[in-house]
This record gives C-alpha cells, structure tokens and sequence, in this order.
C-alpha cells in the first residue's frame, strides 16, 4: 500500500516537471539567466509547488503518524553548517552547468535521452563517492 | 534584465508546479516522507531493510511519467556537451548529498516548511547557479 502511494507520488511528481517545464534545461538556464534574456517560469513553479506544499506539511505537523499507521519521518535539524551551504553551493554550480537537478534528469532518462543519462550516472557516481568518503571518514574517526 | 516573452509559461508552469506540492503532499501524508529527490536516491546507495522498496516506487513513477504524459510534447533545449553534462552530475550528486537536499528537498519541501536550512540551501544553490550562468555567458 505505502509502496503505492510512493509510486503515485513519484508519478504526479514526474508529469508535474514536465507540464511545468522543468524537463527542459534551456528553461531552467533561463531562469538562472538574470542579465540575460530572462524566462521567470521557474518562480511560477516554485511558487504552485509551495502553496499546495504549504498546506499539506501544515497537516503533516499536526500528526504523528501517516494517513496509512506509518512514522512521519520528517527532517528536523534546524542548525546550518558548512557542509549545508558547501554542498549547495556545488549542486547550484552543477544546476547551472546542465540545467538538469536531480527530478528532472530522471524523468528525462525515463523518456529515454541519452544526455541525461550521462547526467544522471555522472549524479550517481558523486553520490556513491560521498558514500564512500562518509565511511573512510566515520572508519578513521572511530579508530 | 529583459524578459523572455517566447518561452516564458506562466499558467503550465504555475499548473505544473501545483502537481509537484500535490505529489509532495501525497509522499508525506501516505509516507509520512519529504520528497527530495536526491535524498530518495541517495537513500538507495546506502540500502536498509524496509527502506528500499517505497524509494524504488517513487523513482520509478518519476521514470514512467514521461509515457504517462506522451501526448503532451517538449523539445528540451539541452545546450551541454557530453563532458560538461558529466562534470554537472558528479558536481549536483555530491552537492546534494553534502548539503541534504535539492530544488525539491529543499526548494520545494523545505521552504513549503519554512525550514531555515532549506531556505539557507535554497537561496545559496539559486545564487550558485545564476552566478554559474552569468560566468558561463561571458566565456562563450
């Protein structure tokens, strides 16, 4: 049932970034193209996403268990590091290289290019080194 | 600053942008989940039990939307080269991983919870990649 659900929410999710346009890197350059020939698309996406997202974790933070008896495991740290803006700091910077993020290049994979393919073995490949570098860094700190 | 009149699309964007909350609202009020993208997948590198089959569920309605959607054609403009689109993804795969989230993590999730670090991560990736923009436009 849970699976479920996530495969619908990954489904709305995926023809939601595509009806908005997110699916298409000129796009997105576009909208990061402030001096240039500017598209403000993105901040209507932005925008739909959090009025409906707004309502949804206003309700979400009022239970303590999911509509199907599950935990809510909701992020909570509120405390901002290095490795917060370091990290974003590099996704931004890849943002704007490609114009894909992480959601977009999937579905665009799923549709079955051949750039964003490269695109996102390349984003699994750096996630698998964080992985890595994480358990060296826990294995050395622990010994 | 001009604006793109030919490509700017308000009213699909503002619609498709109101199917992304909804598919975040579906996530957390059945999964009790944020939907951040790069911590779904990032999640599947580091597999533990009971915890892959709903990130697999979530990918693969990401991968099928495209069939879904068929009937509604986009041309994607994608300018990058094989390298720069390969450099892209290693810099956004450890990029999110160190900084917990991406454009729905923390874009969209995060600010829709008025998380300060998403808000912090939203405002520093957004500048990042206007910044990445702005340089690239002067070397080419």
């Amino acid at each position: 049932m849970s699976a479920l659900g996530a495969f619908l929410a990954g489904l709305v999710f995926g023809l939601g970034l595509i009806l908005s346009g997110m699916t298409d890197p000129g796009k997105v350059i576009g909208f990061l193209d402030l001096t240039g020939n500017w598209d403000p698309s993105l901040a209507f996406v932005m925008g739909g996403a959090v009025q409906v997202g707004f309502l949804a974790f206003a309700i979400a933070r009022r239970r303590t268990r999911n509509f199907l008896g599950g935990a809510m495991r909701v992020p909570d740290r509120r405390d901002i590091d290095a490795r917060l803006v370091g990290g974003s700091a590099v996704f931004g910077i890849g943002w704007g290289l490609a114009g894909f993020c992480p959601g977009p290049a999937l579905v665009s994979f799923g549709s079955g290019q051949d750039k964003a393919a490269v695109f996102v073995a390349a984003m699994l490949l750096g996630m698998l080194v964080y992985t890595i570098a994480e358990r060296t860094r826990r294995t050395s700190a622990a010994a | 600053m001009s604006v793109d009149w030919t490509h700017f699309t308000p009213w699909t964007s503002l619609a498709g942008g109101m199917l992304i909350g909804l598919a975040a609202a579906m996530l957390v009020l059945l999964n009790g989940r944020v939907a951040g993208i790069s911590g779904i997948v990032g999640g599947l590198l580091v597999p533990r039990r009971g915890d892959i089959g709903w990130r697999l569920a979530f990918v693969g309605g990401l991968l099928v939307a495209p069939a879904a959607m068929a009937f509604y054609s986009v041309n994607p403009r994608i300018d990058a080269g094989f390298a720069t689109l390969a450099l892209a993804g290693l810099l956004v795969g450890a990029g999110t991983s160190y900084g917990s989230g991406c454009t729905s993590g923390h874009g969209v999730c995060g600010i829709s919870r008025l998380s300060p670090r998403s808000l912090v991560a939203t405002a520093v990736f957004m500048l990042a990649g206007m910044a990445t923009v702005f340089l690239w436009r002067q070397l080419a």
